[in-house]
């Protein structure tokens, strides 16, 4: 029987990965934008399993507004690259420079 | 038993999907398998009896975003080698960190494991999930919901105010550093003109003298 230990630890994995994704593209910005996609579903799927086995709909009307959010950040991330793109010719992170970081 | 079967079958491919996602060597190769993550965790949302935001996942993240992600990833004429360079090099950290989260998080859940005895049934089978989330969002959450809306507006406003292109002869821009740099001499110009008096004020004028 699939109980909820069984989707937390999945969701646990699912996060694992995406931060290893994120440290194994150091350099490819757009990897490092999928990773965080991938970190908010899994934030989302422990969300939704919660709402789910407690019965309390709370859970997934605060996903929907995690999902809305994602939506503009993705969108205002990729806008970003373009214009960094036609700026840089590039979108290694390391040729990101210009702040002296 | 079913239920289990398709569990770890989903689960597998979840797991998997998410794991080319990261190592994949072309951009375009993670942008799909990314899809196909987010596909898999639809299914296992609905296998969580939740129909409306597993629906709302396909569409939102599927239809909109990855598609978005795709046309960026085509656009860009992307050096995989070198940007790829520093991967085996971070591998062994990055393992140790995937590791240690994940362990952390494990033995939190095994030690301690959460007991609910509930099933995952819906509370009423009458109504759909659909419905229930609708009631509470334009109830009781109407407002967070419209500030959700703000948000897309201002995402929307962003992009394409950061992607318009300067050349475009039609397009209305400021030039901020011509703004800047202007002075009065430029905005205000003293026109020299004869005095004209109108002929009635003349009149008056002659009139209290």
């Amino acid at each position: 029987m699939i109980g909820i230990n069984h989707y937390l630890i999945l969701s646990a994995i699912l996060f694992a990965i995406s931060v290893m994704g994120i440290f194994l593209n150091r350099k490819n910005i757009i990897v490092v934008l999928m990773s965080i996609e991938l970190m908010l579903l899994a934030v989302n799927f422990n969300f939704i399993t919660f709402s789910s086995f407690l019965h309390n709909l709370a859970g997934q009307i605060f996903v929907f507004f995690t999902l809305t959010v994602a939506a503009a950040e993705a969108a205002i991330g990729l806008a970003i690259l373009i214009v960094l793109f036609r700026n840089l010719r590039s979108i290694n992170v390391q040729d990101m420079d210009s702040l002296k970081g | 038993m079913v239920t289990s079967v398709f569990f770890y079958l989903f689960a597998t491919i979840l797991i998997l999907s998410a794991l080319r996602v990261i190592t994949a060597k072309n951009p375009v190769h993670a942008v799909l398998f990314l899809v196909l993550t987010f596909v898999t965790s639809s299914c296992l949302w609905l296998m969580l009896n939740v129909e409306f935001l597993a629906l709302s996942l396909i569409l939102v993240y599927v239809g909109a975003v990855m598609v978005l992600f795709l046309f960026v990833v085509m656009m860009l004429d992307i050096d995989t080698e070198t940007i790829r360079s520093g991967f085996w090099k971070n591998f062994p950290l990055a393992l140790l960190l995937g590791l240690v989260i994940l362990t952390e998080m494990v033995i939190v859940l095994v030690t301690k494991p959460i007991v609910i005895t509930g099933s995952i049934s819906p509370v009423d089978p009458s109504v759909s999930n659909g419905v229930e989330l609708g009631w509470l969002m334009y109830t009781q959450y109407s407002y967070p919901v419209e500030l959700a809306s703000m948000v897309l507006l201002l995402g929307l406003v962003v992009a394409v105010a950061l992607t318009l292109r300067k050349t475009n002869k039609n397009g209305k821009y400021q030039n901020i550093s011509k703004q800047v740099n202007t002075e009065s001499k430029d905005r205000v110009k003293m026109v020299k003109m004869k005095p004209v008096i109108a002929k009635s004020i003349a009149v008056e004028e002659g009139d209290s003298k």
